[in-house]
């Protein structure tokens, strides 16, 4: 066996009495991709930091090509050849990709800036590793996914050899996704060591030939991507049986809601094309979709934020005007926002403030607040919602995602809502997390609400939906039921296959 | 080094982090006052009986920090809902001048009870419109308030000096620029025989226990809040963003307009373009340095007018110049920046 190119032997780091890391060790070999797998909190992201040197380990050491790291030095990190890719970008936008790549590598003192060298040396660079861009484009205007193309040429600008992604495909959509793991995959291929921080199974096992499961600080196990599955990652990963519920049959009621031909139209763009769909009681209506295909105009539609431009809208039976928001969760329809921490929730606000900012009128009287009644619901809702790690009164940034989450479900649930428009529910949330989200969305089911779940999971979509449509570019397939619906058909309905199938309904 | 976020912010370190600022920036300016070659214990002492160490100078302490509390409020309000109103000073003017020309061309017969809160409501409506067109700007094209609002102060003072040089002018004032008087009944009453302290102090206090009363309690508090913290977060919760916005402009503006208003009402009687040293501005830093909280205003304006009367009397007797006032204010708001950022986050390594 060769020397592995980086080793991490027996490191440990406590924050206050949390261990954060726990006696880990791990290795990677030349050309190899591990996945460091484990739910929030386990300690992936505090391990790469001090692998980076961001962080002081109590014990333990990091060895590149055999040679020990100095601890707490990121400058010798990155001279021994270690790249990170942050989740979140460190980019200027308003520079070119060129300019960004780079920023930091060439001494202020120089009167002369090496740009020619520079340019031809990334352009080497994107073309040996496929990772093609216009090193003259403005960030600004380029997708998110180039974006974070941009952030490996910036590592590999650097001469890294070993490249750090930190929840790589937790801004993408599935196709970026998809994409860049091929990119990954031809990296390796050309000598580079990859170590990818992941919570998602799906990924792990796309991209990983080995995978390191962390849990509460530990390293648990270690797998080869082939010798593993799901599964037991799953298992693994949170430490028991996770079951994600799966629905049970149920007898649908009444149409509560309907959408004949609806268009919404915003800059002068069609964001959905002529719409049709109906929401029933007990019944969940599931809409799959590649994000970015105007399943955000649908949820905002029924949540009252924006308004159609044409068609028409039966709300129990009656044609309706344009909902507002105070009307929509008048009318009992209850709102969960694609963004939780954009929309769903105001960080800096306490608890049991997010937990009635909606509802405030029934929680004032002559414009007071009754901030009794306020808390008392704040509490209700986190017991009856296992929101933990917070009180009423604490701020809401403090909560985990799971546990926004769960408070976000509480607050329109604990009211028995007519109508639940869940977008995206389940977005990276972790294993346990989401269980417990989908346990409630059937649970309120199953109680009678009508369910308008908005999802790009397939697994989500087949586990909890009755009714599945796609929307592809705006317009919507008819609907087929949770029979007709397997992963082919409905893979061919997210690609807009549906035409056939539709004439054929007819 | 780096920074951490706080997890929990102890409400001790909120406390402390204006008094340990304050200290601080005391410090520094001591270091400039001991350049100057003076004593420095000798000339805070100075500075501490010039603002409080007779009758008089205890008035004038208080006087002074009236209109500072106002517009510190306008500020505040503003600023929590991350309105950005640059523009008290000329809110402030015009307040003054539509004050003094209303109770000299139309109130001026009417008897106290009656004129005083007239004019006060007139001066309040005269800011407000000031505020409300640079917010009309951004609601409707997007305009930057930061821009309209300040430069809006210019020519607020500009149209100031035309009416005082033109329709309200003195003509009693021997050619000075200076506006007619307001009446008798219009001026307020004193709080204290003998001195310049009216009842001016009173309503701005009122008035801010009463801002945080609206901010903490209501659900327009809340919702102004929210609108501030999170503008799609407070939106997708139902909150209407412009009408809210306009909301805490006629406040804001409001209480600007205000303070001009009690300043021509309670001191001078008529309006010069000297009425405000800076009245506006210096709100802003007021704000700031009380963290936009309404009742911290109170103490910050009280702060920041001690620095100013003190440092006239130090200067006088010690013959340093008056600048060290606005100094150690500004020092006051740097390091009170610096301790806010150490109250959400903490050194790591």
């Amino acid at each position: 066996m060769t020397v592995p190119i980086l080793e991490i032997s027996g490191v440990s780091k406590t924050f206050g009495a949390n261990h954060a890391n726990d006696d880990i060790s791990m290795s990677l070999a030349k050309g190899e991709i591990v996945a460091l797998l484990g739910e929030n909190g386990a300690g992936k992201t505090t391990l790469m930091n001090i692998l980076f040197g961001h962080y002081l380990a109590d014990a333990g050491k990091v060895l590149v090509d055999g040679q020990e790291l100095p601890p707490g030095k990121p400058r010798e990190a990155i001279r021994a050849g270690i790249g990170m890719v942050h989740q979140h970008f460190s980019l200027a936008p308003n520079l070119t990709v060129l300019e960004n790549v780079m920023t930091g590598t060439e001494p202020l003192w120089l009167l002369k800036s090496g740009v020619n060298a520079a340019r031809g040396k990334l352009t080497a660079i994107s073309e040996r590793f496929g990772l093609r861009i216009d090193p003259d484009a403005r960030v600004g205007d380029l997708t998110v996914g180039e974006q974070q193309r941009v952030e490996i040429l910036k590592a590999l600008y650097n001469d890294a050899r070993i490249l750090v992604l930190d929840e790589p495909t937790a801004v993408l959509t599935n196709i970026e996704a998809e994409r860049l793991f091929i990119t990954l995959k031809e990296m390796a291929q050309n000598g580079l060591s990859l170590i990818f921080i992941s919570h998602k199974l799906d990924e792990v096992m796309a991209a990983a030939d080995r995978i390191v499961v962390l849990r509460g600080g530990r390293k648990v196990a270690e797998r080869k991507a082939s010798e593993t599955n799901k599964a037991e990652l799953a298992e693994l990963m949170v430490g028991h049986r996770v079951k994600r519920p799966i629905r049970t049959p149920s007898a649908p009621g009444d149409v509560v809601f309907e959408a004949i031909d609806v268009t919404v139209r915003t800059g002068g763009v069609d964001r959905l094309k002529s719409v049709n769909f109906h929401l029933r009681a007990g019944e969940v209506l599931g809409i799959i979709g590649v994000s970015g295909n105007g399943q955000t105009m649908l949820a905002k539609l029924l949540s009252g934020t924006v308004h159609r431009s044409e068609g028409e809208m039966l709300l129990f039976g009656k044609a309706i005007g344009d909902l507002s928001v105070a009307e929509a969760i008048a009318a009992g329809i209850g709102r969960i926002p694609e963004d939780r921490n954009h929309e769903g929730a105001i960080g800096e606000m306490a608890i049991w403030e997010n937990a009635i900012l909606e509802r405030l009128p029934s929680f004032s009287k002559h414009g007071l607040v009754d901030r009794k009644a306020g808390q008392e619901f704040a509490r209700s809702v986190i017991e009856a919602f296992d929101v933990r790690g917070g009180t009423p009164t604490s701020r809401t940034r403090l909560l985990s995602g799971g546990n926004m989450q769960k408070l976000i479900l509480g607050r329109n649930l604990i009211n028995r809502p007519r109508i639940l428009v869940a977008a995206q529910p389940a977005r990276g949330l972790d294993e346990g997390a989401v269980a417990a989200v989908h346990e409630r969305i059937l649970e309120a089911r199953n109680k009678g609400t009508a369910v308008l779940l908005i999802s790009e999971d397939l697994d989500e979509v087949m586990a909890l939906a009755d009714r599945v449509q796609a929307i592809v570019g705006g317009r919507l397939s008819p609907s087929l039921t949770a029979e007709e619906a397997d992963a082919r058909t409905l893979g061919l309905m997210m690609a807009g296959e549906w035409k056939a199938e539709a004439v054929n309904a007819l | 080094m780096r920074f951490e976020r706080r997890e929990h912010r102890s409400p001790t370190l909120i406390v402390a982090a204006p008094l340990l600022a304050v200290l601080i920036a005391l410090a520094l300016a001591g270091v400039l006052i001991a350049i100057a070659g003076a004593p420095v214990p000798e000339a805070y002492w100075h500075i501490l009986t010039g603002a409080f160490g007779s009758r008089l100078s205890a008035t004038e302490t208080l006087t002074r920090a009236a209109p500072l509390i106002l517009t510190g409020l306008a500020a505040a309000v503003a600023f929590r809902a991350r309105l950005w109103n640059i523009g008290g000073e000329g809110q402030f003017y015009l307040g003054a001048i539509t004050v003094a020309g209303a109770s000299a061309h139309l109130l001026g017969g009417l008897p106290s009870l009656v004129q005083i809160p007239l004019l006060l409501v007139l001066g309040a409506m005269a800011g407000m419109v000031l505020l409300l067109v640079p917010l009309w700007l951004r609601l409707r094209f997007s305009v930057d308030e930061v821009v309209t609002t300040l430069l809006l102060n210019f020519v607020a003072l500009l149209f100031v000096s035309l009416l005082i040089d033109t329709v309200l002018k003195d003509p009693l004032a021997f050619g000075w620029p200076q506006s007619e008087s307001v009446a008798d009944a219009a001026m307020l009453p004193k709080l204290l025989a003998r001195s310049r302290l009216h009842i001016g102090i009173i309503i701005a206090v009122v008035l801010a226990i009463l801002v945080h009363l609206v901010q903490s309690r209501t659900a327009f508090g809340m919702q102004s809040r929210a609108a501030g913290l999170n503008p799609s977060g407070a939106a997708f919760a139902g909150v209407p963003l412009g009408i809210t916005l306009v909301k805490v402009a006629c406040i804001s503006g409001g209480l600007a307009g205000v303070a001009g208003a009690i300043e021509v009402m309670g001191v001078q009687g008529y309006v010069t373009t000297n009425l405000s040293p800076g009245y506006g501005y210096s709100g802003i830093v007021v704000a700031m340095l009380a963290n936009l909280n309404p009742l911290g205003v109170v103490l910050a304006a009280l702060f920041a007018a001690t620095m100013f009367v003190g440092a006239d009397s130090m200067s006088r007797s010690m013959g340093i110049p008056t600048y060290i006032a606005d100094v150690t204010v500004a020092l006051s708001l740097l390091s009170m920046l610096i301790a806010l950022f150490f109250t959400q986050y903490r050194i790591a390594r």
